[in-house]
């Protein structure tokens, strides 16, 4: 075919285009085999003569002064720049065109040269091989080249060009019609993939409102929206799985509301299931629906698809919390590789001067804010390295430290007991009935604990005052003790939560026994039928009921999810839009400076709100087997709060006097993520394994163990040896050596680690010390 | 205008500059320099193209590295000298801090990060020396 004629045009050697040209126009009226093979062999001759040249191109790129002249001679069209290895090519392009053009005409005589055309020895091949690896090579570099757009543009081109021509001509004989169909399917797929990437970058939301708050207030607030955003993802795909598998086919394909005790609302209750305070608490028919467990059936296959409800639920369940672990470690991983190297300090000056910079900002307040920050910083720098390094006072510094750190543990200690407290109270409550108090009462734990979770980081920025630290530790030493705050809370809160859970327990027995005389007094006397069926028929709204201790699980979660969000709202509307409507409008008429005194405009408090979003994660995970609405709830919640705090932002907050550095942060931040994804799933985990489900509600009832449910399947649903085979698996014998495998590997890949990390110190240092010798 | 087609439209650096991405940054001048063909800051649409590119949130480190080397590379000598260094903290600092102060920062700058001891920093003392900061990638990016 055309494209196997290699054509290099002697033309380099000094002569021009005309004597090809002239050769093509001579030769296209006649046609006949003399002509061709005379054609061919002065093709051949042409070709291994490009090939020397290429040869001589690679080895020596910088190409020698003769070559060089002979080149420029026979520039004279195009005035960009080339490499030698580009003019090479441009000059085959444009030859080897003219060539298929001539051969085109040669159309009926194609299959004889196809037969001549395999005059390429195998190490021609080797070598074309290689240039076209080359090109791609290049091609998949050309990004990270610093050369002006245009002459990667030229190079792209051309380079393209190169493997688009000789691409084909490597495969042989039959398969290559098919090799070029496969290179053309492989370029339609990378076209597709990058207008797929194309449309998935514009698809990302919120990116002119984060890029605006970059330029306002630099990159560590706008890494607490990025870091929104993200959970917003993930949040998307657990709602995604909780609606459309759980939800849905109940919703769908199970029994419609009213059919069964479990699906209806109990008689007593009916009076006020539609008023909007039960309603807003999350009983009446909001309880008896879709978004809490206790609606669910237990019927192993529902609908005409047969789905297997119980299981889905069970899986599901386990599916989110495998997911959140995947995506949080993906997320850590990527993070840590950008990051690369650790904690230097050995250029301060030269950071400071090159990196301090944020490129991002684009507001002239924010540009102010951050020069008198760089300004202040190297002051500080500066004092640092001039003063000599005296430890003065160091007795009084570590007992001030101490004395913190002591007060610190009380104040924790303190916000533990009075959780407690008000936990207890609040079960006292219930047992005498809740009608008998008012609001206060009713909401006194999440509250409270609301209140605390605002109050309390206040007083540990004022304690951490004493402890005179670098900014940096001090933020890291305060985002810990918050973190210990929030967990004893939310730990606390679990507690009793467990005694509730026993507590319905112990009520269940009791209404279990009921149930026996309720269902005698029923039958009259008929006691001895034994019929299952009951012939007398009574309306599900009259069965007597279990407390259903899982639904009550999951309202509780909801509760809390639903005041903190409520808490978070107003804060932020009285904590910064009333005080900064109060510090504008109140200025004219008031004795001191508001700006700039007192009250002044509030900052956005990264830390703050950070570990906030985290905590209510946390506690979406935690309650998202027992309630599945949550999940949907939080996607609601995140993109409300989207919105409103971006708002807050841009009208209320004025950049932070220190600007800070976004950059460590981020797998702090992904790190605590982490601990708290494990910590909430232990509860549910325990739940799950040790205490049996509720008789009468939910998709588990009547089972001794809610895992049971796996068991149930592999005996019903797969063959017979796939059973056998889990059987073997789950082996305590098996199990345990497996661990200890992984055990072993995980210490093995730890202490290789730390022997890379030392070599690379070690290579670093060598590598300075023979720089600083070599010169 | 089809700019696609390359025609040889050239802004001036005096519009680019302008930008509200740039307006705020201090090396703005030097960032449009680097980019234009001539040197003198009139950029074609090829060049602003490319500038965003290296600017942005993908580009590799050491792309950012040469081009970071060009800017803060004030007298283009392909060296960062002194008085390189002086320049670039003055802008930082809006010359708010003293002389000697400014000394003493760009000698401490020198002394962490030239390798070779020629008082000055060529490219590879640069690159050694950026490639270990923390914060490189994240605050030489501008969003567009």
């Amino acid at each position: 075919g055309p494209e196997v004629d290699m054509h290099c045009n002697t033309a380099r050697r000094g002569n021009s285009n005309s004597r090809s040209g002239s050769k093509v126009k001579e030769e296209k009226p006649k046609k006949g085999q003399a002509r061709r093979s005379k054609a061919k062999e002065k093709k051949k001759v042409l070709r291994e003569q490009c090939e020397e040249e290429c040869r001589q191109d690679e080895e020596a790129p910088k190409c020698s002064k003769n070559h060089r002249n002979e080149k420029a001679k026979t520039e004279e069209r195009g005035d960009f720049k080339r490499k030698t290895k580009d003019s090479c090519d441009e000059e085959r392009n444009h030859i080897s065109s003219d060539s298929s053009s001539e051969s085109e005409e040669l159309s009926a005589d194609e299959e004889e040269s196809q037969e001549e055309k395999d005059v390429l020895t195998q190490e021609e091949l080797e070598k074309l091989k290689e240039a076209v690896e080359e090109k791609k090579k290049l091609i998949a570099n050309l990004r990270g080249k610093p050369w002006p757009m245009s002459k990667k543009l030229v190079t792209l081109r051309e380079s393209q060009e190169f493997v688009e021509k000789y691409e084909g001509a490597l495969g042989k004989g039959k398969g290559r019609k098919l090799y070029a169909y496969k290179v053309m399917m492989m370029k339609k797929w990378m076209k597709f993939q990058r207008d797929f990437e194309n449309f998935r970058t514009a698809c990302i939301p919120w990116e002119m409102k984060i890029k605006e708050i970059e330029s306002h207030f630099g990159s560590s607030v706008a890494s607490y929206f990025i870091f929104l955003r993200w959970m917003y993802g993930m949040n998307m795909i657990l709602f995604g799985l909780t609606f459309g598998l759980v939800m849905v086919p109940e919703a769908l394909m199970g029994r419609p509301y009213g059919s069964m005790p479990r699906k209806t609302v109990p008689r007593s209750e009916q009076a006020g299931a539609m008023d909007f305070a039960v309603l807003w608490d999350f009983g009446g028919y909001a309880q008896y629906s879709v978004l809490f467990y206790g609606y669910y059936n237990n019927q192993r296959a529902i609908g005409w698809l047969k789905f297997r409800m119980p299981l889905s639920y069970f899986l599901v369940g386990v599916g989110t919390v495998a997911y959140s672990y995947m995506v949080v470690i993906r997320t850590m991983a990527r993070n840590a590789n950008r990051d690369g190297g650790g904690d230097d300090t050995s250029f301060n000056f030269s950071w400071k001067m090159f990196t301090s910079w944020d490129y991002l900002i684009g507001n002239p307040e924010t540009a102010d804010n951050k020069f008198a920050s760089i300004t202040t910083s190297f002051k500080e720098s500066i004092v640092e390295e001039q003063e000599s390094h005296k430890d003065e006072n160091i007795h009084l510094t570590r007992f001030l430290r101490v004395l913190a750190n002591f007060l610190v543990l009380c104040c924790l200690a303190g916000s533990g007991y009075l959780i407690y407290f008000v936990v207890r109270r609040s079960q006292k409550f219930a047992l005498e009935g809740l009608e008998n108090y008012g609001w206060w009462e009713r909401n006194e734990v999440n509250m409270v604990m609301s209140l605390l979770g605002m109050f309390c980081p206040m007083l540990f920025d004022v304690i951490s005052s004493l402890e005179n630290y670098h900014p940096r530790i001090a933020l890291q030493w305060q985002l810990g003790r918050i973190f210990a705050l929030f967990l004893g809370n939310l730990y606390t809160f679990i507690i009793a939560l467990m005694d509730e859970i026993n507590l319905k327990r112990r009520e269940e027995e009791v209404v279990k026994y009921n149930m026996t005389v309720w269902q005698a007094s029923l039958y009259n006397g008929t006691v001895d039928d034994n019929s299952t069926t009951s012939t007398i028929p009574v309306d599900p709204a009259d069965v007597p009921r279990g407390p259903c201790w899982e639904t009550m699980v999951g309202q509780e979660f909801v509760r809390l999810i639903v005041s903190d969000t409520m808490t978070t709202y107003i804060t932020l509307l009285i904590g910064d839009f009333l005080r900064a409507v109060f510090v504008r409008f109140f200025n004219y008429c008031w004795c001191w400076d508001l700006e700039y005194g007192f009250p002044s405009y509030s900052e956005f408090d990264v830390s703050g709100n950070v570990l906030g979003l985290i905590f209510n994660q946390g506690m979406i995970w935690m309650g998202a087997f027992y309630a599945p609405c949550l999940p949907a709830l939080n996607v609601l919640r995140l993109h409300v709060s989207m919105y409103l705090q971006c708002w807050a932002v841009m009208c209320c907050n004025v950049p932070q006097e220190r600007v800070f550095k976004a950059s460590g942060s981020n797998n702090f931040y992904m790190a605590m993520l982490l601990v708290i994804l494990f910590l909430s799933t232990l509860p549910a985990i325990y739940t799950i394994v040790s205490i049996p489900p509720s008789f009468d509600c939910g998709p588990f009832s009547g089972k001794k163990r809610m895992y049971d449910v796996i068991q149930e399947t592999l005996e019903n649903d797969f063959p017979l040896w796939f059973g056998k085979v889990f059987s073997y698996a789950s082996n305590p014998g098996l199990v345990l050596p497996f661990i200890l495998v992984m055990i072993l590997a995980i210490y093995y890949l730890q202490s290789t680690s730390k022997t890379y990390k030392a070599a690379n110190m070690d290579l670093k240092k060598k590598l300075q010390t023979r720089q600083v010798q070599g010169w | 205008m089809d700019y696609t087609n390359n025609p040889d439209v050239k802004l001036p650096l005096a519009l680019i500059i302008n930008m509200p991405e740039l307006k705020e940054n201090p090396f703005r001048n030097r960032i449009v320099e680097s980019f234009s063909e001539d040197g003198l800051g009139n950029i074609s649409f090829n060049d602003f193209v490319d500038m965003f590119s290296v600017l942005s949130e993908t580009a590799p480190r050491e792309l950012k590295a040469i081009y970071a080397f060009k800017i803060y590379d004030f007298n283009t000598d392909n060296f960062i000298c002194k008085e390189d260094l002086e320049k670039t903290l003055n802008k930082l600092t809006r010359e708010e801090l003293t002389p000697e102060e400014v000394n003493l920062v760009c000698e401490k700058a020198i002394e962490e990060a030239d390798m070779d001891g020629d008082n000055k920093l060529c490219f590879t003392d640069f690159e050694n020396m950026i490639s270990r900061a923390p914060d490189f990638l994240s605050t030489f990016h501008i969003r567009i």
